[in-house]
């Protein structure tokens, strides 16, 4: 198994603490992982995307140009990366503020509408674990168990008492992600 | 049980710090390795182990900082980028010419001058040919994964003090700022008790004064210094050179990278065989002492030799050198904080050598 | 004359010595020129590390400038700093032996014009070191160029006629300037053109030492010396001139004793 995942969106959507919580999941399953991210000085509303590979194997390079799954979360990222998607991969993303869908026909491709979702959670915050959870639901490797465990340890002990939260929208990005091209 | 955990590479290289039983970390921000600086601080390692971490007001400020605390005999380092080690370049060279141990980190981003922030390798020259002003070399480690930016730090420490000489650790942004698993070694102690022979401790009546000093005016004197230097540089070459080979054995052609690169090419070296291509790949990780026999060698094997570098081509001068025009060596680079796909490598070896 | 017969065998005799070399110099003759003020600060120094009985816990930091080779004269563990850079690595220094004495000793070119960034920021972090910063008015070392406290109008290799403020601005007090910074806890200015001003040094020097082991702050000596080749003239002339023009802007005293500003009038 050799999974490599874009994330990308804007700053401050959560997008590398997203990867962070896949590849240490993964890593919980003793799986190989790396995590590359766009670095810089990343601004709220500029872009930001992160690079994950989870695999079996010692993970050769970290920067790859075709992706398995991408998880795309603005039109910027839907219009850059929805061609480096291999034939067979799969595409999640929010419909929220997407006017031009992804078109392709080679690959799976999934909705999850986390943004009004975590309005109707009453926290933004909240956004990039339902994400996750819905990716959990596309056929990852990756285990909610140990979903939970990432948040738990990469939550600094202050801000332990908002773990019920973010598993609480994880579980409901399980529940509401939709497979739309079946 | 193995301490495993998932740290960007400049994290784990500062966590290494701390665990190698480091003494003094001296600093200044620049990115892409501010992370260094800003995780010691979060760790507050004088309270771990005791061990001083200090922002300084410059680069400048900081080696000179690294200069007197490695007069103490003392496991002390720093860290820094492009623009950076180029100001740090003078109190290097004052290291080399007083023979001090210490670590230098280098996170590589493009240039010249401010450049980008993006990963680059263009400071192989400047690293491996010693820096600044004089004759003098660095041992140079380039780590390819995490774990080596955490390891490095154990070995670069070991040579530093094996040799009396400053060590280069030769990153770049794609090391530094990825993350990936880690096995951290246990917590070493500092060192309570090491050689003070040679260190400034203050004068006893046993012995005589302690000095550390570059500068000599007597020529016959400072050549002799530098036929010493010379000589260490020699043992450097003849006992430390480190590299990694992947599927050499039998290849027709042979990719040369190091640090980031060969990442890069290692998956290229599998797109290759799933091909039928006879590819392998050497990873230089001393940059100095350079692998030049074992370059030779493969020389002598191959039909071709590809070197793949973020700058404009350096260290396909060193592997020019090393084959004495035994094999084609070619040249895919990118430059500017672009980096090259697999894909992109593996055309390039079907293209430069009329692969079809 | 009567005198003039005398053997020196007969005139070195014990009770006759009424001045003693310290036993912290070493026998290396001083290289610098004769009615230098380097080679007395020097003594003075190493007199004050020998009252105080702290050779084996001192270190000593030599700048780039004619006292580059400071180390070859005191006997004492030191470290030969790249230029400017001294405060920088007896920051170093300190951090890993903080229990032990630290001083630097820097020439004007070194600590106010290319250190001054080493210079403002030790003191501004108060580090528990001496500072002794030896002022005479221009870079001796590299053949009398200007330096940052080179006076107004005068007269240096690189300001033939005379330094010009609007060219290059005026010098610098980088005494009083530290001075301002909460880091300093010991500012003073003094000089060894007389004997009594030695003796002044001297106290200083002591309290210098003493206060690194309160870990209060920086102590920060200027001594106002003379560059006599570099100003093209004779020991006596030399220290005449200092007295008269460098003495009214660069006046003598202290001007912060323990953390306190000294009220002058
Ligand atoms: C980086 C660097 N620039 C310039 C020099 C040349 N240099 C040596 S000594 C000196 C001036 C020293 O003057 P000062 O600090 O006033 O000391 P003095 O010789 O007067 O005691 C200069 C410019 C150097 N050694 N290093
Ligand atoms: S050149 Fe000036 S500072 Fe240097 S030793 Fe001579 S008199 Fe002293």
């Amino acid at each position: 198994m050799n999974e490599e995942i874009i994330i990308a969106g804007f700053g401050g959507q959560g997008v590398l603490l997203m990867g962070k919580i896949m590849a240490y999941a993964a890593m919980m399953q003793n799986l190989e992982v790396s995590w590359m991210p766009s670095y810089g000085p990343e601004m709220r509303g500029g872009t930001a995307n992160v690079t994950v590979v989870i695999s079996t194997e010692r993970i050769s390079s970290p920067i790859v140009n075709s992706y398995d799954t991408a998880i795309l979360l603005n039109q910027q990222s839907l219009d850059k990366f929805e061609n480096s998607v291999k034939p067979g991969g799969m595409i999640l993303y929010d419909p929220n503020g997407i006017s031009r869908h992804p078109e392709r026909k080679d690959i799976k491709i999934f909705q999850v509408s986390a943004a009004s979702e975590a309005a109707k959670m009453l926290t933004t915050k909240t956004f990039n674990m339902i994400v996750l959870g819905a990716y959990l639901k596309t056929g990852s490797p990756i285990r909610l168990e140990d979903v939970i465990k990432a948040i738990s340890d990469s939550l600094p002990e202050r801000h332990h008492h908002l773990i019920p939260a973010n598993v609480e929208a994880v579980k409901k990005g399980m529940e509401i992600v939709q497979e739309i091209n079946s | 049980m193995a301490d495993i955990k998932l740290m960007k590479g400049n994290e784990a290289f500062a966590e290494a710090a701390i665990r190698a039983g480091c003494d003094a970390y001296f600093g200044y921000p620049i990115t892409p390795q501010s992370e260094v600086l800003e995780y010691l601080t979060a760790q507050e390692p004088h309270k771990r182990t005791g061990m001083v971490v200090l922002q300084a007001e410059s680069e400048l400020a900081a080696i000179n900082m690294v200069y007197g605390a490695a007069g103490t005999g003392k496991r002390v380092m720093t860290s820094s980028s492009g623009p950076g080690i180029s100001l740090k370049q003078e109190g290097i060279s004052y290291m080399a010419g007083s023979e001090l141990p210490c670590l230098i980190l280098n996170v590589m981003r493009g240039g010249p001058g401010l450049g980008t922030i993006q990963p680059s390798q263009s400071d192989y020259f400047q690293a491996t040919r010693g820096g600044g002003h004089g004759d003098y070399y660095t041992p140079v480690l380039a780590p390819a994964s995490v774990q080596e930016m955490s390891d490095f730090v154990k070995l670069g420490f070991e040579l530093a003090f094996r040799y009396r000489n400053p060590v280069v650790i030769l990153s770049d942004g794609i090391i530094g700022q990825m993350m990936e698993k880690v096995e951290l070694f246990p917590q070493q102690p500092r060192l309570a008790e090491f050689d003070q022979s040679w260190v400034t401790t203050g004068k006893t009546p046993d012995r005589k004064r302690n000095i550390i000093t570059s500068v000599d005016l007597d020529s016959a004197r400072q050549e002799k210094h530098n036929q010493d230097l010379q000589k260490k540089y020699q043992r450097m070459r003849e006992n430390e050179v480190r590299f990694e080979s992947t599927n050499c054995d039998d290849a027709d052609y042979i990719l040369v990278a190091f640090g980031s690169a060969s990442r890069i090419c290692q998956k290229t070296v599998k797109i290759a065989r799933e091909k039928g291509i006879k590819l392998g790949l050497l990873r230089p990780v001393t940059l100095f002492p350079f692998p030049a026999e074992e370059i030779k060698r493969l020389g002598r094997q191959v039909k071709g030799m590809l070197c793949v570098e973020l700058n404009a081509g350096q260290m396909i001068e060193d592997v020019r050198l090393a084959v004495e025009n035994n094999t084609v060596v070619a040249l895919h680079n990118r430059m500017g904080g672009m980096v090259p796909t697999p894909e992109e490598v593996y055309h390039a070896i079907l293209q430069k050598f009329s692969i079809e | 004359m009567e005198k003039e017969n005398l053997r020196l065998d007969e005139i070195i005799r014990e009770e006759n010595i009424v001045f003693k070399k310290t036993p912290l110099l070493t026998d290396k003759v001083f290289s610098y020129c004769p009615g230098c003020g380097h080679g007395v600060v020097h003594r003075v120094i190493m007199e004050v590390i020998d009252e105080l009985g702290i050779q084996s816990e001192t270190i000593g930091i030599s700048p780039v400038g004619c006292s580059v080779f400071a180390y070859d004269f005191m006997n004492i563990d030191m470290q030969q700093a790249a230029h400017g850079r001294a405060p920088a690595v007896a920051t170093g220094i300190k951090r890993c032996w903080p229990d032990k004495y630290v001083f630097t000793y820097q020439g004007d070119g070194d600590l106010a014009a290319i250190g001054t960034s080493e210079t403002i920021h030790a003191c501004n972090r108060g580090e528990h070191i001496a500072i002794f910063f030896i002022n005479n008015g221009i870079y001796g070392m590299t053949g009398g160029q200007m330096a940052p406290t080179t006076l107004p109008g005068m007269k240096s290799s690189t300001t033939p006629y005379g330094r010009d403020t609007r060219l290059m601005g005026n010098p610098i007090k980088i005494t009083e300037l530290v001075a301002t910074l909460p880091g300093t806890y010991f500012v003073t200015r003094q000089s060894v053109h007389t004997a009594v001003n030695v003796r002044k040094l001297k106290k200083a020097a002591k309290m210098a030492f003493e206060n690194q082991k309160l870990k209060k702050g920086l102590s920060f000596i200027e001594v106002v010396s003379n560059c006599n080749s570099g100003w093209k003239m004779s020991p006596i002339q030399a220290n005449r001139w200092m007295e008269e023009n460098m003495l009214p802007f660069y006046p003598i005293g202290d001007i912060k004793i323990n953390g306190n500003f000294v009220k002058r009038n």
